[in-house]
């Protein structure tokens, strides 16, 4: 179980929080204005990597905010955890 | 020689002196049904020995007699149902059960008795349950299984489960420390020494009942003194720190990710107490900043014909129950050794008195400072030896040694046999690496050690001691003082180095073992007898010869197809063993054949530790609305909707569930109904761009919707499909209410606040769950009007000033309400929205009122038939997540000049599919049959197999009004369909012919709920 940090409330069990995808993920301004492959690669397409990926949680049995997180797929450690307005942080590579 | 054994007849095989027992209480056993004496301080296992009771079960497969291997967790034989009736626990270890007065255990997976078993028949035939029986019987042919199960699964049965509920409690325990240390022996002892000195929160958690570990089971000296009093001054030192906390009899058995750790604590031994209930264990669920992994080491056992005789034990099991229990598991023991530990068993034997018959070393010449000293003492060492056979059945009698030749891979000359009731083997020692491989770690094969030790760790977690490949006492001390010293400065506390020095220990230096997975015997593996690697699977070193034969040559294969280390023990003593086996035979390093998972639990935990106090009542909130208790007061029979309790429908004195359904949907058609509808979902919306904020997330058009109106509202996900709907309600420009479905309340919730967190934050909206402030009522029937009036209101309820889908506020009865003419049955309808406090009483003034119109309360089931006589979906029964609103008949809800959630996915090529499924009526032929929900639909009754499917039903009931079954459905391209005929295929076989119509069968123009 993964000990999450809540940028507003501090470190929580990860039983407190929900999971949310991969993050920074725009939705499209004007969606008509894609074709169906652009439109499929916004709704179904996600990375999947080995290693450090960026990802949404909410701390859903807590303050009911969402945020990002930068979580090793591997070692499942976080590295970071930011706010949605925030800007990804920079990878190490 | 004077026996060194206790002249009390009871206890035969008791010491008479020595052990941590205490002889001032005795205790009464039963074991078997046959009533036994053991004392305080026993484990089963101990005081079992202490009686002369050699055979203890049976084996899973071939039914072989079997006794006591070892003296802890590893033991893979003496498997126990211990008391009984609510209170019986199957599957039990013996080593790990504390004997207690009045304590009755039975042997399991013997039938009709241990003595004689019926399932020995199968030793007789063991060449048809050979490696790989259930993975095959599986594979092929499958059909097959159901006739093999019943009589595998009776003869195979490990233990029974109780029939009644658990008296007892389990309770759980959250907690955070500074540094947990697993193991509470010398490296553990010394590793939470040096932590709490440092002034680190520690948690030391040990298995055992008291401190100490191996220490307890040998005779070991620190400091120049008996180890035992070391031992206690750290627990006295430990003890006395007040951020120390020591939790015994209390094992750890899941290492998780960020250093989560579970401990599985065992409060209460006493299976016969009265006085219940009582908390029996608790799981404590530790996050550690440190981990100190102080697990120690599970001795090997050898590999050779019949080594699984009843008093074949592990060298170290023999010394623990000398020394700690003070029991001689046999009166003419012989030492089988490749290593020079074994030779500390033959020494207490000897301290005891119990005369070694002769040590048999697998290496030429064994001559380290141990062997040495055991033949100074004149006791016969045979190096160059192995034992190529064990006589005896139900106990050993002798063994068959031969010598190895200079190839270490085969035996030579002559058999000789040596008699003895007891053979003590040691194959060197395993590392505990379980948690450090939960934990993510990986092992590396130590040849010199002879055995896996634990390579980088994966988390914040050190290993010290026996459980890093380091045995020698003097190095369990120093590794466990600097890991605890390391441990406490990684998490804040100290500068890491350790503050006392390391105690002294007389170490004798022990010559390197000589590895050995399995004796070199007579004849190659597969045609030797039996060579248990696993015991309790009954695996042996033929059937792993045999599965890599057939091509089962990795470990991860060769564990699925034999079984090898699928037991309840998971295998502590035969995985390594059976990995060298099949690294023999494949030519191969051991560490290249694959590598053993490590799973949780270490040990076996009981269902109700990990059920815990979410049981009962407490295994999920129940939700009751505001007038719950009316609807139990007029015997209402409930429905569990999600965590609510919903009334069903509302039986009179002797009417079936049919009479009333169809009682309660008549007079909602034909006079006035009300049903509690308090547990939709509502949420508040408001701000200045609330309606910018709907328009986004509903299907139609927000911006325009006059104050105190209502509108029919569907939500999509972003993939076009119909999520959820509800009623939305605007009270002011900047004031909505939304209502949802009972079961989307919080999905929907979520739903609208991450789409404003995550995507919008520059809408100003601010969203309020109001599901249990607002109690809501629906008044429904041609009556409603004429009862509402009759009430003292301030509200016209006539339909010039009060138009279907508007609201108003103001007074009813004396009540403040909110009245909204909205309707899911198709009748004129008005939905009563109340502060809950209020409800009841609101309830109740209607009930009074309503009793000249003959008033009927109504509940879920025929407010069903109603909706669905009208065609009006449930969402999450009609719609399953792959429908849309034009697959719905909802196209009419689609704005065109707007963007929404999920609008482009509807022009996808896949949505606007011309076979897709939509939504149609249906009703059988004959006019009777009610066709079940989930009813696959066919359009051929006699096509072959694979049958096409052409849809299902998903809502079918049988309307009163109508005087016939309905159902809707969704058939592929049913709009075009209507008029045609579909069947539907029954469970029994049968086929129902239906007609597929439009799916409102009632009041078609909506005439009603308009007047
Ligand atoms: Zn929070």
């Amino acid at each position: 179980m993964l000990l999450i940090s809540c940028p507003w409330c501090g470190p929580r069990e990860e039983s407190e929080f929900s999971y949310g995808g991969e993050a920074h993920i725009v939705r499209p301004k004007d969606p008509d204005a894609l074709s169906d492959l652009e439109w499929a690669d916004y709704l179904f397409m996600r990375n999947n990597p080995s290693g450090r990926y960026l990802e949404r949680w909410l701390h859903a049995a807590g303050c009911r905010r969402w945020f990002n997180a930068e979580r090793d797929t591997v070692s499942y450690k976080i590295k970071s955890v930011y706010k949605i307005s925030d800007p990804a942080p920079r990878g190490d590579e | 020689m004077k026996s060194p054994l206790d002249s009390s007849r009871s206890q035969p095989y008791r010491l008479a002196t020595g052990g941590r027992i205490d002889r001032a209480k005795p205790l009464t056993f039963t074991f078997n049904g046959k009533r036994l004496q053991g004392y305080q301080g026993d484990t089963v296992a101990s005081a079992l020995l202490a009686n002369g009771v050699r055979l203890v079960g049976r084996s899973f497969k071939y039914h072989r007699p079997r006794g006591i291997v070892g003296s802890g967790p590893e033991e893979p034989n003496a498997i126990l149902q211990v008391g009984r009736g609510a209170l019986t626990t199957p599957n039990l270890q013996a080593t790990e059960v504390e004997l207690a007065e009045g304590l009755q255990a039975g042997s399991v997976n013997c039938w009709p008795s241990v003595e004689h078993d019926i399932g020995a028949i199968n030793g007789l035939f063991s060449r048809f349950l050979p490696p790989g029986f259930y993975y095959k019987t599986f594979m092929w042919p499958s059909r097959m299984w159901k006739t093999y199960e019943r009589f595998i699964r009776k003869a195979a049965g490990l233990g029974v489960s109780p029939k009644e509920p658990d008296p007892d409690r389990y309770d759980r325990m959250n907690t955070h420390c500074d540094v947990l240390v697993v193991g509470g022996g010398p490296a553990g002892l010394a590793a939470a020494l040096e932590a709490g000195r440092a002034g680190a929160r520690v948690i030391l958690a040990d298995e055992r009942r008291e401190l100490g570990g191996s220490l307890l089971d040998g005779r070991d000296e620190i400091d120049g003194a008996p180890a035992l009093e070391w031992v206690n001054a750290a627990s006295r030192e430990l003890a006395s720190m007040k951020e120390v906390r020591l939790l015994l009899r209390s094992t750890v058995f899941g290492y998780y990710d960020h250093n989560f750790l579970t401990v599985l604590q065992r409060l209460s031994t006493d299976s016969t107490s009265i006085s219940r209930p009582l908390i029996k264990e608790r799981v404590w669920r530790v996050r550690a900043k440190q981990v100190v992994l102080a697990t120690g080491a599970i001795e090997r056992p050898l590999v050779f014909p019949n080594n699984d005789r009843p008093g074949v034990m592990l060298a170290s099991a023999v010394s623990a129950y000398v020394n700690r229990y003070a029991v001689a598991p046999g009166s003419r023991p012989l030492v089988f050794t490749n290593n020079d530990s074994a030779y500390r068993t033959v020494l207490d034997l000897a301290e005891a008195g119990i005369p070694v018959q002769a040590v048999v070393d697998v290496r030429p010449e064994p001559n380290g400072p141990l062997p040495s000293r055991v033949k100074d003492m004149g006791i016969p060492v045979i190096g160059g030896h192995v034992i190529v056979d064990v006589k005896g059945t139900k106990r050993v009698k002798g063994v068959e040694i031969m010598s190895v030749d200079a190839s270490g891979e085969r035996v030579e000359g002559r058999r000789r046999s040596i008699r003895c009731d007891l053979v003590a083997v040691s194959g060197g020692w395993n590392p505990t690496v379980h948690l450090h491989c939960q934990s993510g770690g990986g092992t590396r094969y130590d040849g010199e050690k002879g055995c896996f030790v634990p390579d980088a760790p994966a988390q914040e977690e050190r290993s010290a001691g026996s459980s890093k490949g380091s045995f020698a006492l003097g190095d369990c001390l120093g590794e466990g003082l600097e890991v605890g010293a390391e441990a406490a400065r990684a998490a804040g506390f100290g500068d890491g180095r350790v503050s006392t020095p390391v105690p002294t220990v007389e170490d004798r230096a022990e010559e390197p073992l000589k590895a050995m997975w399995v004796a070199p015997s007579r004849r190659p593996p597969v045609r030797e007898h039996k060579q248990f690697v696993d015991m309790q699977e009954d695996v042996t070193a033929g059937d792993i010869v045999l599965a890599a034969r057939e091509g089962y040559d990795s470990m991860q294969l060769l564990n699925r197809y034999t079984t090898l280390g699928f037991g309840t023990d998971q295998g502590k003593l035969g995985n390594v063993n059976g990995m060298g086996v099949l690294a023999n035979h494949l030519g191969a390093d051991i560490e290249s054949v694959g590598t053993i998972t490590f799973r949780p639990p270490y040990t076996s935990v009981t269902f109700g530790a990990i059920a815990g106090r979410e049981i009962g009542g407490l295994l999920d909130p129940v939700r009751k609305t505001a007038i719950h208790r009316w609807h139990i007061e007029h015997r209402a029979v409930m429905e569990d909707v999600g965590q609510w309790k919903r009334p069903w429908y509302y039986p009179q004195p002797g009417e079936s569930m049919e009479d009333a359904v169809n009682r309660e949907c008549m007079a909602a058609r034909n006079a006035v109904a009300l049903l509690d509808q308090s547990t939709l979902g509502k949420i508040d919306v408001q701000g200045p761009d609330a309606a910018e904020f709907l328009n986004r997330v509903y299907t139609n058009n927000w911006l325009k919707l006059g104050i105190g109106r209502a509108r029919y509202g569907l939500m999509l996900s972003e993939d076009g499909m119909v999520m959820d709907d509800g009623v939305v309600i605007r009270h002011g420009e900047q004031h909505f209410y939304l209502t949802t479905t009972t079961g989307g309340a919080a999905s929907v919730f979520s739903w609208l606040e991450r789409w404003l967190q995550t995507e919008w934050p520059e809408l100003e909206v601010y969203l309020t769950s109001v599901t249990e402030r607002w109690s809501t009522i629906a008044l429904v029937g041609p009556h409603s009007r004429k009862l509402l009036q009759d009430l003292d209101s301030d509200i016209n309820f006539e339909k010039s000033s009060f138009p279907f889908m508007s609201i108003h506020s103001g007074s009813l009865a004396g009540f403040p309400v909110q009245v909204m003419r909205v309707s899911f049955s198709g009748e004129l309808a008005f939905e009563i929205n109340i502060e809950s406090d209020l409800a009841l009483a609101m309830w109740q003034a209607l009930m009074k009122a309503g009793e000249e119109y003959d008033i009927t309360p109504y509940g879920t089931e025929a407010m069903h038939v109603l909706r669905a006589e009208k065609g009006f979906i449930i969402v999450g029964q009609d719609t399953d997540g792959s429908m849309t609103p034009v697959d719905m008949g909802m196209g009419w809800l689609l704005s065109k000049d707007k963007d929404y959630l999920g609008k482009r996915s509807l022009s996808r090529s896949d949505c606007v599919r011309k076979d897709r499924k939509q939504l149609v009526g249906l009703l059988s032929t004959d006019g009777t049959t009610i066709l079940p929900e989930g009813t696959q639909l066919v359009d051929d009754p006699s096509a072959g197999i694979p049958v096409p499917i052409s849809g299902h039903v998903t809502s079918s009931y049988a309307s009163a009004c109508l005087g016939h079954p309905i159902a809707l459905a969704l058939v592929k391209a049913g709009r075009a369909r209507k008029g045609s005929i579909i069947y539907a295929a029954l469970r029994d076989g049968r086929h129902v012919k239906a007609e597929i119509v439009s799916p409102v069968f009632y009041d078609p123009q909506g005439e009603r709920q308009r007047v």
